[in-house]
């Protein structure tokens, strides 16, 4: 499995707020046996987690996902918090938890698995060679042959703060049927987000605006001109005799858009292949987080997470696109990593000298990793 | 064009203006609408106001006999005020005619609002006072006035330079004088600063002040109160009331509600207690629409109504449900406009039950009207906020086409009524530039609507337009004389 299969979902016509461009995207029948919850976390978003021994993540939480598999949520989705109550109780009082969280994704009783949306792919990008050098070659300073490249930081920025973003979620028209939209700041893709059922999406499309958003998109959003619409254009032609031969040119406009989105807009996304990483195996769904090639060809590289069935259809997906100095810094690392942390090896499979490449990786931020001569 | 020899491009571009800023007048009230803040939209009408006035003076002033929406028409009136230097003496005469024809029409908080304005503005020509004088001469009970809009009155007053006889003056400016008060009003306002029985006897929103005041539980105060509320806030009270909090108000015939204000009640119902009610409700729907269509009735034939009920139409904080209100309104109306069983209503969520119709989904407006267009109407009217998004522009090229190459000699008549001011556009959204597009606020006005609308098409001339804007004014001040002091 190398690439995201989006079976199922076909793109609607586009909705535009000034620089920002909303695509829905629509499931003809919602996925059997999952559902998605949200509950949402105290302490105003601030949020640490243990990933493992004595390594922390730290970042705005402001909730997390529930996915439930095990059938019984199908008929409502249901507030976060209110899994405790029992059938015919009042709900208590929602009293939202806050506490240090255990790991990123982490089973719940019953067929339940609570997951931290988004931060899931983020650490899986910031942990990227976070031991360090394998081998203890000389180059190295003795802080990065101890602690590896901890603390490792990246920035993002909040929905709210990306220009248009919260106007735009907010008088967007939900489709019928609708499980997920594409989100595009000056006509590059932002993030991509679907869920498995139409009830799920409606409840969670407020959530994207305090969802963490690349540099790259809040620039492109700040500084990018409203986009067009794609109206629609129906050719003169001497076939248009009838009622009939109109709607026919009308839902050919429909379906031209739906394929220009797939080839033209969502390419980078679709078109890429990625690396990915299981996290946990649910019945029938898996859910795993992926990672881009890393390779600098100027096109967008997204991280994120998903939740596959048997058949590797998505049924739940978000991502988060990086910033092109963050591309770098994977490649970089990547590279590094090729090499077994030999710099002379690496300076050669990057087809450059030892010492632009160590210009390089103090320039990406990694001074400390050097040992100084 | 018959006329066109004769007519400039400066002419075309005015009739423009003028049908632009009617629609404006008609739609906006400088509120929260969904797509832009209140101050876009205060800002927009503002620069409207002020450039028609300047450049069209007459049409500005003829806009008062229009429907256009009271926020508007106190606008007018103040703008007109406030700059009376630059009319004409013949002018000045007419607008004075307009402006109190249109004064005795508006509420009487807009106007005593109005006047607090012209004071805050330092207006005080001679024609603002003899205006302030002849309204609160016409007004039917000082008393009531004086108890109820008290600063509003007292204002007016002292700005005019009124002289108040009687106790009426003792009342407003040195109040606690007199050991009582020969008028009933005036007195159970006295009495009311110490005693809870004279509380019911005033207006509900003075009384509301002093129950407060005295600590009185709002439960049995509202309940007390029903019988001299009127009739709006008999309704906003609804759910504060014991008795009928689940079901429809009890002191209310909801069938001589007007057909607007009605639908948005309707709308502000839960969906169970509309499904309880269906019969009651769908009566009074349509008895109002006939009443307001009154002897149009039945005289549309056939009619096709495409009615935007996506999420859109759901308005704002300020407007709530306001654009969803006109299209329920309108579906009523249409329905008792076209010949009996010659109606189509069309959805844009694709709904059959008007009644539980709520906002939801996006605008396929394209593919509702081939629906509609499909059953052959003489008439198709779209009411819509104009924002086509699935896919966006498809409603104006399928509307092109059809003009262009399916009915190129117009069997069809296709309207398009906007409830919402585009505040960008200084207009209401069009969907095509070949159809007729019209501002709309109440959907009883939706008749003269398609009749101003027509103008827009392109297909008759400005001078046409000023002939009717001049019928409008000879019939809206004449009504007013004929009708005699109210």
């Amino acid at each position: 499995m190398n690439k995201l299969e989006l079976t199922g979902l076909t793109a609607r016509p586009s909705q535009v707020w000034g620089g920002i461009r909303l695509v829905p995207l629509v499931r003809e029948t919602p996925v059997e046996g999952l559902r998605l919850h949200r509950e949402v976390y105290g302490g105003l978003g601030a949020g640490a987690v243990e990933v493992g021994p004595r390594t922390h993540y730290t970042s705005y939480i402001p909730h997390g996902f529930v996915a439930d598999w095990s059938g019984e949520g199908a008929e409502s989705a249901a507030y976060g918090t209110q899994f405790g109550a029992e059938d015919g109780a009042p709900a208590r009082t929602v009293r939202l938890p806050r506490h240090r969280h255990h790991r990123l994704a982490k089973r719940r009783p019953g067929d339940r698995l609570r997951f931290l949306p988004l931060h899931l792919a983020l650490e899986g990008y910031l942990a990227l060679h976070f031991g360090g050098p394998s081998t203890a070659w000389e180059e190295w300073s003795r802080q990065a042959l101890r602690d590896g490249l901890s603390p490792r930081a990246e920035d993002a920025y909040l929905g709210w703060s990306v220009r248009g973003l919260g106007d735009a979620l907010r008088a967007f028209e939900i489709h019928p049927g609708q499980c997920g939209v594409m989100v595009y700041a000056a006509d590059a893709l932002a993030a991509a987000f679907a869920v498995p059922h139409p009830d799920d999406y409606r409840l969670l499309h407020p959530t994207l605006v305090e969802d963490l958003y690349g540099e790259l998109v809040h620039q492109y959003a700040w500084f990018g001109a409203p986009v067009p619409e794609f109206g629609a254009r129906i050719a003169d032609g001497p076939h248009l005799r009838t009622l009939d031969a109109l709607r026919a040119a009308a839902r050919e406009q429909e379906r031209a858009w739906s394929d220009a989105h797939g080839t033209l807009f969502a390419r980078d996304l679709l078109d890429g292949s990625y690396g990915f990483d299981q996290v946990y195996r649910m019945g029938e769904f898996t859910l795993w987080r992926f990672l881009p090639p890393f390779v600098r060809d100027g096109g967008g590289q997204h991280i994120g997470e998903t939740i596959t069935d048997h058949k590797g259809r998505v049924a739940y997906l978000k991502t988060f696109r990086l910033s092109d100095a963050q591309v770098r810094r994977g490649h970089l690392l990547q590279r590094l990593a090729g090499a077994d942390w030999r710099l002379p090896d690496a300076a050669r499979a990057l087809g450059t000298s030892e010492e632009e490449l160590r210009r390089r990786i103090r320039s990406a931020g990694f001074e400390a990793l050097l040992r100084h001569r | 064009m018959t006329t066109a020899a004769t007519e400039t491009f400066a002419d075309l571009v005015a009739a423009e203006d003028v049908l632009l800023f009617v629609n404006a007048a008609i739609t906006a009230t400088g509120q929260r609408e969904f797509r832009s803040e209140a101050y876009r939209q205060r800002l927009s009408l503002g620069f409207l106001h002020e450039y028609v006035r300047v450049n069209y003076r007459r049409v500005y002033a003829a806009s008062l006999a229009l429907d256009i929406n009271d926020h508007n028409a106190v606008r007018v009136v103040r703008g007109l005020l406030e700059h009376a230097g630059e009319a004409s003496p013949v002018q000045k005469r007419t607008e004075g005619q307009l402006i109190a024809a249109r004064l005795a029409k508006l509420p009487p908080q807009r106007v005593y609002r109005l006047f607090r304005e012209l004071r805050a503005a330092k207006v005080n020509n001679r024609r603002t006072r003899a205006i302030t004088r002849d309204w609160l001469a016409a007004r039917p009970d000082a008393a009531h006035d004086a108890v109820k809009y008290r600063a509003g009155l007292k204002t007016a007053v002292r700005h005019a330079h009124l002289p108040l006889d009687g106790e009426l003056g003792t009342f407003l400016f040195r109040p606690g004088t007199l050991p009582r008060y020969e008028h009933r009003l005036l007195d159970a306002w006295r009495r009311a600063h110490y005693e809870q029985g004279a509380v019911g006897e005033l207006p509900f929103t003075v009384a509301e002040g002093f129950a407060a005041r005295h600590g009185m539980g709002r439960e049995a105060f509202v309940e007390r109160m029903a019988p001299r509320m009127t009739r709006l806030e008999r309704l906003r009270t609804q759910g504060q009331r014991a008795a009928g909090a689940d079901g429809l108000p009890a002191g209310v015939d909801l069938t001589v509600m007007p057909l607007t204000r009605l639908a948005l009640y309707v709308l502000s119902l839960d969906r169970e207690a509309r499904v309880r009610h269906r019969a009651e409700l769908t009566g009074a729907l349509r008895a109002a629409a006939r009443r307001a269509a009154g002897p149009h009735a039945g005289s549309w034939g056939r009619v096709a109504a495409v009615l935007d009920d996506s999420y859109s139409s759901s308005g704002s904080g300020e407007k709530r449900r306001r654009p969803l209100a006109v299209a329920l309104a309108c579906h009523f109306l249409l329905e008792a406009l076209a010949a009996p069983g010659a109606y189509t209503p069309l959805w844009t969520t694709g709904t059959r039950d008007p009644l539980l119709v709520r906002p939801w989904g996006p605008t396929p407006l394209g593919t509702r009207i081939i629906d509609a267009l499909e059953h052959g109407p003489e008439r198709l009217v779209i009411v819509s906020d104009g924002w086509d998004n699935a896919p966006p522009g498809l409603a104006g090229e399928v509307l092109r086409v059809w003009r262009t190459r399916l009915d190129r000699d117009r069997r069809t008549a296709v309207v398009h009524v906007n409830p919402v001011y585009d505040a960008d556009g200084f207009d209401v959204r069009r969907l095509s530039a070949g159809v007729p597009t019209a501002g709309i606020r109440d959907a009883e006005d939706l008749p003269a609507l398609v009749e101003i609308a027509r103008f827009s098409e392109g297909r008759t001339g400005p001078a046409e337009l000023y002939a009717y804007l001049d019928r409008q004014v000879a019939r809206f001040t004449t009504d007013d004389e004929a009708g005699g002091v109210r």
